[in-house]
Formats: C-alpha cells, sequence, structure tokens
C-alpha cells in the first residue's frame, strides 16, 4: 500500500491509461422532445459506455497501445489496418464524447464570429452549409457520421469541409480537425424517429447542435484569431 | 412503342424457358431486352404471413416498419437508379454508368436481401429444424451440429461491426455450407460468390425497437423464426446447380 502511494507520488503509472465515459453536459431528459429520455439513456449508458468499457478491456493487456492518446489511437494506421476492434471500440469512444458536447437543450440558430466568416467564404452562407450537412447525413449508406470539419492541411489555404464517415471512421485520421458531428448509426435516432432520418437531422439542426461548441473548436486550432 | 408490347413478351417467354423459342432465338431475345430500359420495374414483395405473425421474437411494429419502410425505399431507390443507369448506358457514358454502381450495391443489395430475409422467416409454431435430409446433412458434414453451427452464425451476426448481415451460405466449390457477414447491404453472392440460404438482418433498425442496444438477445431469439424448409429449399437448389 505504501510503495504503491510512493509509486504514485514520483508519477509511476502502473495501471494502463483508461478511456473515459464522461457524464452528458445535460440531463438525460434535457434534450426532449427532439431527443427522447429512452434514447439518450440507451445511447449514452449502454452504446457509449460499451465502447468505452471494450476499449479499456483491450487496452489491460496491450501496454504498448494503452499509453498513447485516443486521438493518437485513431490517426495510428497500423491500429487501423492490424487491431480494427481496438480502433472501432476507441473512435466510438471519442466520436461519442465529442457529439454529446455537439449538442445542446435549446440548440439551433447559427454561429457567429470567426466561424460564421469561415463558414460563408467556403459556402457561401449558412444555408448552403447546412444543406451540405444535412444531405451528407441522409446519404451516409449504413452506419456513420456527419462531421464539419477543419482542413488546415494546405497551409495559407485552410478551408472548412463538410465530410461523411462510415462506422466509427473519424475525420482526424485525414488530417481533418473536428469541429461539429452529427451520428447517424440508426440507435442514434431510431426510437424517436424511426426510419425517418432526415427528421431526426432536422431537429438536430432546429433544436440541437452546438455551434458555441463548434466555434470554440475552431478556436482551439486558430489561436490569436480576431473577431469578424 | 412495340417494345412496351414485345419485351413483356419476350421476358415471361425467357422466363419460364419456353420451348417455343430454339437457343438461336433465346440468344436473340436476350440481346435485344439487355437493350430494353431496365428502369422502374421492381416491387415490394408480399409477406407471406401478417405482420404479427413473428411475436414475440419481432414486434408488429418492427416488421411493419421493417417492411413498409426500409425495404420499399431500396425497392423505389433500386428503380430510380435503374432508370439513371438506362440514361448512361444509352448515352455511352462510362464515366456515369460506374458513378451508379454504389447506389446500384447499396439499393439493389437491399431489394435482395430483404426478399430473402422475409422469405427465411416464419412464425414460430411454422418453425422445425428438419430431423432428415440435405439441410441436417450438411450442418452436421461442415459444423458437427446444428447448435455448434448456431453458435458459429450467431456470434459471426452479433460481432458485425455497425450495419450488416450474417449469411449461411452454399460454396459451390467445396460442396459445403459456411458462414459469412457482409457489411452494409453488400449482397451475398456477388460480393463472395455464396449462395443464400440464410441470412439475418443485423442493421439496428431490424430490432432496435424490439430489443434496443441487445443485439446478442435479438440473435439467440430470431433461431425460433427461421423457416428451415425455405433453407432447406435453397440448399437443395444450390447443390442441383
Amino acid at each position: 500500500m505504501l510503495f504503491r502511494s510512493i509509486l504514485a507520488y514520483i508519477g509511476v503509472s502502473f495501471a494502463a491509461a483508461a478511456i473515459e465515459l464522461p457524464d452528458l453536459p445535460y440531463s438525460y431528459d434535457a434534450l426532449a422532445p427532439s431527443i427522447s429520455e429512452k434514447t439518450l439513456r440507451t445511447h449514452h449508458s449502454k452504446h457509449h459506455a460499451k465502447y468505452v468499457n471494450t476499449a479499456n478491456e483491450m487496452l489491460k493487456s496491450d501496454p504498448s497501445h494503452a499509453k498513447l492518446s485516443a486521438e493518437k489511437i485513431i490517426q495510428d494506421r497500423k491500429v487501423r489496418a492490424n487491431n480494427p476492434s481496438l480502433f472501432n471500440n476507441v473512435a466510438q469512444a471519442w466520436n461519442h464524447a465529442f457529439y454529446w458536447k455537439c449538442l445542446k437543450p435549446n440548440g439551433g440558430g447559427q454561429p457567429t464570429g470567426k466561424l460564421m466568416g469561415m463558414i460563408e467564404r467556403d459556402f457561401g452562407s449558412f444555408d448552403a452549409l447546412r444543406t451540405k450537412m444535412e444531405n451528407e447525413a441522409l446519404t451516409c449508406f449504413g452506419s456513420g457520421w456527419a462531421w464539419l470539419g477543419y482542413d488546415g492541411k494546405n497551409r495559407g489555404h485552410e478551408k472548412l469541409v463538410v465530410i461523411k464517415t462510415s462506422g466509427a471512421e473519424n475525420p482526424m485520421a485525414f488530417g481533418i480537425t473536428p469541429l461539429l458531428t452529427i451520428d447517424v448509426w440508426e440507435h442514434a435516432y431510431y426510437l424517436d424517429f424511426q426510419e425517418k432520418r432526415g427528421d431526426y437531422v432536422k431537429a438536430y439542426f432546429d433544436t440541437l447542435v452546438n455551434w458555441s461548441f463548434a466555434e470554440e473548436n475552431l478556436k482551439s486550432i486558430l489561436p490569436g484569431h480576431e473577431e469578424l | 412503342m412495340s417494345s412496351k408490347l414485345i419485351s413483356p413478351a419476350l421476358r415471361a417467354a425467357l422466363n419460364v424457358n419456353s420451348s417455343k423459342l430454339n437457343a438461336e432465338t433465346t440468344k436473340l431475345a436476350a440481346a435485344y431486352l439487355s437493350s430494353a430500359p431496365a428502369g422502374g420495374k421492381h416491387e415490394l414483395p408480399g409477406l407471406k404471413y401478417d405482420y404479427g405473425a413473428l411475436e414475440p421474437v419481432i414486434s408488429a411494429e418492427t416488421m411493419t416498419i421493417h417492411h413498409t419502410k426500409h425495404h420499399q425505399t431500396y425497392v423505389t431507390n433500386l428503380n430510380a437508379s435503374l432508370e439513371k443507369l438506362d440514361a448512361a448506358v444509352s448515352s455511352g457514358d462510362v464515366s456515369s454508368i460506374l458513378s451508379l454502381s454504389g447506389a446500384l450495391k447499396f439499393n439493389g443489395g437491399g431489394h435482395i436481401n430483404h426478399t430473402l430475409f422475409w422469405e427465411n422467416l416464419t412464425s414460430k409454431g411454422s418453425s422445425e429444424f428438419p430431423s432428415s435430409g440435405a439441410l441436417k446433412e450438411a450442418v452436421e458434414a461442415r459444423f458437427g451440429s446444428v447448435d455448434e453451427m448456431k453458435k458459429d452464425l450467431g456470434a459471426k451476426s452479433i460481432g458485425v461491426q455497425g450495419s450488416g448481415w450474417g449469411w449461411l451460405g452454399y460454396n459451390a466449390a467445396s460442396g459445403l455450407i459456411e458462414t459469412a457477414t457482409c457489411p452494409n447491404q453488400d449482397p451475398l453472392q456477388p460480393t463472395t460468390g455464396l449462395i443464400p440460404l440464410l441470412g439475418i438482418d443485423v442493421w439496428e433498425h431490424a430490432y432496435y425497437v424490439d430489443y434496443r442496444n441487445v443485439r446478442p438477445s435479438y440473435v439467440n431469439a430470431i433461431w425460433d423464426v427461421i423457416d428451415w424448409k425455405v433453407v432447406e429449399e435453397r440448399l437443395v437448389k444450390a447443390k442441383s446447380g
């Protein structure tokens, strides 16, 4: 007991770094009627929790990956190729933690500041951006996600992009920084909307989307930017 | 247009392998039909049971949405994609033809898969694994026992990441049956060469209303509503080539 305390004091970690299940930023009934309490509870305490638990189980006996951050694991091509199960669970844990913050009670509306400026520059208008994201969400065949992301790969030609991914895939793997996401796996909307994914996507933009979170995400990539 | 009269007649004749058509005419007819419009022809098949027939394993609510919404959408979008294909083929635009491949595979696969699925389901009372015959022999030859086959197919179906299907299929090359999975709506035969005998839909829409996130409960329960007669018929047909 004393020995372990000493080790902990000098910063030696003798347990694998664990992926956490974050609490929702709001109560389970806070997003109703757009997303019901039943859905949020199942989505968070069953689906998301399972990804977290499964990822941690795998990492317990995988010291080389256990010391990496979730982001590093997701961007590791070798993991995706050789250990798809680990990739799926770690990526899905990350994706869901990010998704919860993209929603808020009484959400909707439009972004402001730098993000709005970039949207108008890269898509022409907010409406055009919304239409593009809705379209990607609706044409995602099977399970997946639709993202608003920041592509900074070309110095001097940085831009916003809308991209859909399949399954657990995350655009970080392609050098795109996620700003916002919508989960279009059927479990995200089936109890409330059944097959009507379009109605769920509309409700997301009309009543749920948390643009402040997207603005914060952009700010953290562009330190020292000027407000428009 | 005369093709509106000729095409259906030719299709009917070819479909019943009419002896009135000799080989040469059959070849000409097929060539003619292949340039005739393919679009707009597919329909949602009816079910051989009521929507509530598979309860308590699969609820009437699930069956209704699954059949009248999901499967219908695949049929509608398949027809639309085929009409676009007609236009692309007529104009000889290879790029356009190829750009439709995703939509064709998704919607065509969805139509094929769901048609097979409805047919291999039946009410609890009518689901009985045959005590003798080709299916029992094939299962025992490949898996040792029916329970082992269910364990194998069950585990594979449960393990599909995201959307997809679990399949029992016939491998014409080996003469054995085997299990497989396909992602999304990728159809078994075009994707793997296996002839489909039994399909289990593990898209979340197949079980979410009844089982929510607990896919294993759905897969474990579905054995009670499998129409093994149909599975055996498919096997016998596959073996006869």
